[in-house]
């Protein structure tokens, strides 16, 4: 069972916001989920190298890259080259 | 330093020819910004990784010149963090199956002593793209990305706290690039290539984390400079807090960082898209070259040099290629001269020792073995040959400075003696400092061209059948 | 060409580019199948205005094979939904019964297939995406082995789950598309086994046709039971062995799906921050808050809320607990297959345990999720299932589900096809 406390540090962590008023309901939808997941708890947890594929790997050769107009085509915002983004400090 | 305790993480990115899961080059340090990029390494949705075998065999050179035990399959998992320079959301690493683990380096520990600094383990990372703040550091208005250095492959070396020093701290990083460097795995010239996080604490109190260091030389100042913070912290009473701090390279300090200490929880778990790799066997098939260590011992034994010489010319593959070249039937001369000389000119001029023809240098060693010039006629003509375009030979020849015959040196020891009466008087009268003296006024009427080992012996000899005993 | 039913996000000019296996047939392509010079938005509002600049291997390989793409269809939000009610574009219609869904979350490949605006599609399947809209709208829709289609330009919703795969209004359409698409590429590692170069052979004599219990259990309307029954009855009448069989894996499967897709979806989606592509982050703001802003603006309820159970699942401290738990039941649920797969040759069951939905009637999101308990331990294992149409409840069209061993979709088609050509005759 989580409380709304826990469904905002969940969202915080996941930098999703939660508008308070959808709040209360999508914490009665989330426990209704996470109690059907209760079912797991029957189980043991798998020990590493459950998985039977092996990587295959590639040469070192290089290729083209793209050219630099189609790097910038998507981006909403460009400068001198560079993509803008927000601040991080 | 007793009570210091020291622990590092190195990241060097591996001299491959193309990034870690895309055919994009790495070759984009003297390009713009943007141009070393394709749909894999932007994060473009619907892209897949495809592992670079080079950067796999690169990483396992390493693991096993370190000792360490390479597991029969390792793993690559996504470390969930988000940063703009991130262009997936997370970064792909190893986490709980890395690719080797344990191992040692062994350094020259602060007693003199060979000192075994135990590996926690090496895993295989993608490097993020480069941040550009605009509008000044600290008041920076928004970001500029660059990807191109987005997923360059990194491996990421942990050490145990094993290290008690700052010095000890670099050394150990110089021994590792001189290790990769032999590896032929890594390239010191490419910038940002060594990225280091230091784990430091005063025993018994808390750990501090110091990120964003640049250099080797960078671990040092660091380092210092922290230990110092926490010790007087300690002197004043106040408890040293657990965080993490920035090293500040132009000033030498560290700065608190002012990002919230914020809970890190990267959420990792296997990367679907990348099956885990069978790695022991590979590791198995590897044969090492001869490492900085082996080739110090060798250097020891098969040309009699002395331990620091040994040290000293086994500092990266290219020198000790170079003094094997050089070597010829002097090896203590030629480690003499490039590892006193040729080094310090070298550096003095920012240049490798690759710049340097060795023929050259094997002519100038000919000329010192055979007494033709001087040393210091010696250190002269290298610096000629280094700045020009001359053979050691041409430049003696221009200048003159073949070591001049018996003659004119016996008459300016001669002239010297009648010149400086007191001189003279004082070492007959016992004060023996007063050749030296005298042994100047020689070299300096010769030019430097007299040979100062035979000059002493001749000149001691002039003064006791000359002149009258008083 | 009128497209009542909303099964596209955009409408192509079809170019017919000669010659090739599929020279003269239109094919639909599910937007969150890359296409270059073409957006694609994954049915989400968060990639408006992103066009892809390059091709997913599988456009490349229908281009090559001279089909006539003619549009990018609606889905759920990422693929996540079972309803096409989820995208960011509007719901699409079952072009059966305008009052229900076509399912989900490739509905409106189903729906340009069902109503004949497409000769084929393709379809990604994660949980059932391509089964389940296959069986609500009454085609045929095949989730191949995983590795056997490259996911090269498929936009990641969970990897280790999804496949691209093909729909059309017979067994043999879904083969020849399969033929096209099952090819190599080096630039997804996950690829595995032999190209697909089969043509179907309607032959089930002597086959062992293994029916689990759990696939006629509680939640299975008891109409498409017996539909089902009554196709597993030709089957039998066709000189196949039917064996009872179970799946007790079966228990934890809903639940580790849920747990799996969320997890690997709260990652893939994490790229979506108004940088490189998108709608624009505010630059001016600093970095969380326009990251999260953005997010929260243009990612849709249900996406929100399967980021969130992902990041849960995975955070310290409930990692163990439910990822690391439901690891195990994706191993059971493998197992269960390997065992079975000796006794018999396939599966058969429903598909769903229901018909087409109406329109807003799943607005609960477990109700929904428990509507994806029968196509989801395919994908958990990786084998290859197929959706074919077995007869109708209520005029609404019933889907027979044939699950086989991994890289032996040959035999799924086989089987799928002597049933298909029994019920034509």
């Amino acid at each position: 069972m989580v409380d709304e406390g826990e469904v905002r540090r969940i969202a915080g962590l996941a930098d999703i916001q939660i508008p308070e008023d959808e709040m209360p309901a999508f914490t009665v939808q989330f426990n209704r989920i996470l109690d059907y997941f209760e079912v797991l708890d029957t189980l043991g947890e798998a020990g590493a190298g459950e998985r039977a594929l092996h990587t295959v790997m590639r040469d070192d050769e290089p290729r083209p890259s793209l050219a630099r107009e189609a790097v910038l085509a998507n981006a909403p915002a460009d400068e001198d080259g560079f993509i803008k983004a927000p601040r991080v400090m | 330093m007793s009570g210091v305790v020291i622990g590092l993480e190195i990241h060097c990115q591996l001299d491959t020819r193309t990034k870690l899961f895309c055919p994009c080059s790495t070759d984009y340090r003297d390009d713009g910004p943007n141009t070393h990029v394709c749909p894999v390494c932007l994060g473009l949705p619907g892209t897949m990784p495809a592992v670079n075998r080079t950067a796999v065999e690169y990483a396992l050179r390493v693991a096993k010149a370190f000792h360490c035990e390479v597991p029969v399959e390792c793993e690559f998992s996504r470390k969930n963090y988000f940063y703009p320079d991130l262009p997936k959301g997370y970064q792909i690493t190893q986490y709980d199956r890395p690719l080797a683990l344990g191992g040692y380096i062994e350094i020259e520990g602060d007693g003199g002593l060979e000192k075994r600094v135990r590996l926690t383990r090496i895993h295989i990372e993608e490097d993020p793209g480069r941040l550009v703040h605009k509008g000044g550091g600290d008041r920076a208005r928004y970001s500029l990305v660059d990807y191109n250095r987005s997923g360059v492959p990194l491996i990421e070396i942990v050490t145990d706290p094993d290290l008690s020093s700052p010095k000890e701290a670099r050394r150990l990083i110089e021994h590792l690039r001189a290790t990769l460097e032999y590896l032929d795995v890594y390239d010191p010239e490419k910038e940002g290539s060594l990225r280091v996080d230091a784990n430091v604490s005063i025993a018994g109190h808390e750990r501090v984390e110091i990120k964003n260091i640049s250099s080797y030389r960078g671990v040092e100042k660091a380092l210092t400079f922290e230990i110092t913070r926490q010790r007087s912290l300690i002197r004043r009473g106040v408890a040293v807090e657990r965080e993490t701090r920035h090293f500040v390279e132009e000033r030498g300090t560290t700065r608190a960082s002012r990002t919230k200490v914020e809970e890190h929880d990267y959420r990792y778990f296997p990367e679907p898209d990348l099956p885990p790799l069978r790695v022991a066997d590979r590791a198995a098939a590897i044969e090492l070259p001869e490492l900085p260590a082996a080739r110090r011992e060798r250097f020891r034994v098969q040309y009699g040099l002395s331990p620091n010489h040994a040290r000293t010319l086994t500092g990266n593959p290219g020198l000790a290629e170079f003094f094997e070249t050089v070597a010829g039937d002097d090896p203590v001369l030629a480690a003499t001269w490039v590892a006193d000389t040729l080094l310090g000119e070298l550096n003095y001029r920012g240049r490798p020792v690759g710049s340097v023809g060795p023929a050259r240098f094997s002519a100038l060693l000919a000329l010192l073995k055979s007494g033709r010039i001087t040393d210091r006629s010696g250190v002269e003509v290298l610096r000629i040959v280094l700045d020009g375009d001359e053979h050691p030979d041409a430049v003696v020849e221009r200048l003159g400075l073949a070591v001049t015959g018996d003659d004119t040196v016996s008459a300016a020891i001669a002239e010297v003696i009648a010149e400086f009466p007191q001189a003279v008087a004082d070492y007959r009268a016992g004060r023996g400092n007063a050749i030296n003296y005298l042994a100047g006024q020689v070299m300096k009427k010769t030019r430097g061209q007299a040979d100062p080992r035979e000059l002493g012996r001749r000149l001691a000899d002039a003064l006791a059948e000359d002149g009258p005993c008083t | 060409m009128e497209d009542p039913y909303h099964a596209y996000i955009r409408r192509l000019e079809p170019r017919s580019p000669g010659t090739g296996i599929l020279a003269g047939r239109t094919v639909a392509i599910k937007d969150n199948i890359s296409t270059a010079g073409v957006p694609t938005t994954c049915g989400s509002r968060i990639l408006e205005g992103y066009v892809p600049p390059y091709d997913a291997r599988a456009v490349e390989l229908v281009r090559d094979a001279g089909g006539a793409i003619n549009g990018k269809t609606n889905m759920d939000e990422f693929g996540m939904g079972t309803t096409t009610e989820n995208s960011g574009f509007g719901p699409t219609l079952n072009p059966r019964d305008t009052t229900r869904v076509p399912g989900g979350s490739s509905g409106g490949s189903a729906a340009a297939v069902a109503a004949g605006l497409a000769d084929l599609a393709l379809g990604t399947d994660t949980g059932g995406s391509i089964r389940c809209p296959a069986a609500f709208c009454g085609i045929v829709g095949l989730k191949p082995t995983y590795g056997r289609v490259s996911r090269y330009g498929l936009v990641a919703y969970a990897n280790s789950l999804e496949t691209i795969g093909p729909m059309g209004r017979s067994v043999g359409d879904v083969s020849t598309l399969l033929r096209v698409i099952g090819q190599p590429d080096p630039r997804d590692t996950t690829m595995r086994g032999t190209p697909y170069a089969h043509d179907p052979v309607p032959d089930v004599a002597g086959r062992r046709v293994g029916v689990p219990d759990e696939f006629f259990g509680e939640g299975v309307d008891p109409r498409v039971a017996a539909t089902v029954r009554a196709a597993i009855e030709t089957l039998a009448s066709l000189g196949a062995e039917v064996v009872p069989v179970s799946m007790p894996s079966m228990a934890c499967a809903l639940a580790a799906y849920y747990v799996t897709c969320t997890s690997e979806a709260s990652s893939n989606l994490a790229r979506y921050d108004g940088v490189r592509y998108g709608p624009a982050v505010e630059t001016a703001r600093p970095w969380h808050d326009a990251f999260t802003l953005v997010r929260s603006a243009h990612f849709g309820p249900e996406v929100r809320r399967r980021i969130l159970l992902g990041t849960f699942a995975l955070s310290s401290g409930y990692y163990g607990k439910y990822y690391g738990k439901a690891q195990t039941a994706r191993a059971n649920v493998s197992a269960d297959y390997a065992r079975l797969f000796r006794e018999v040759d396939v599966l058969a069951g429903p598909t769903m345990p229901t018909v087409a939905f109406r329109l807003g009637e799943l607005a609960d999101p477990l109700s929904m999720y428990l509507a994806d308990i029968l196509t989801v331990p395919a994908n958990l294992a990786g084998v290859p299932a197929i959706s074919v149409p077995c007869g109708t409840v209520d005029g609404l069209p019933v889907g027979l589900q044939l699950t086989g061993r991994a890289f032996d979709d040959e035999t799924v088609i086989d089987i799928a096809a002597a049933y298909e050509a029994e019920v034509a005759a």
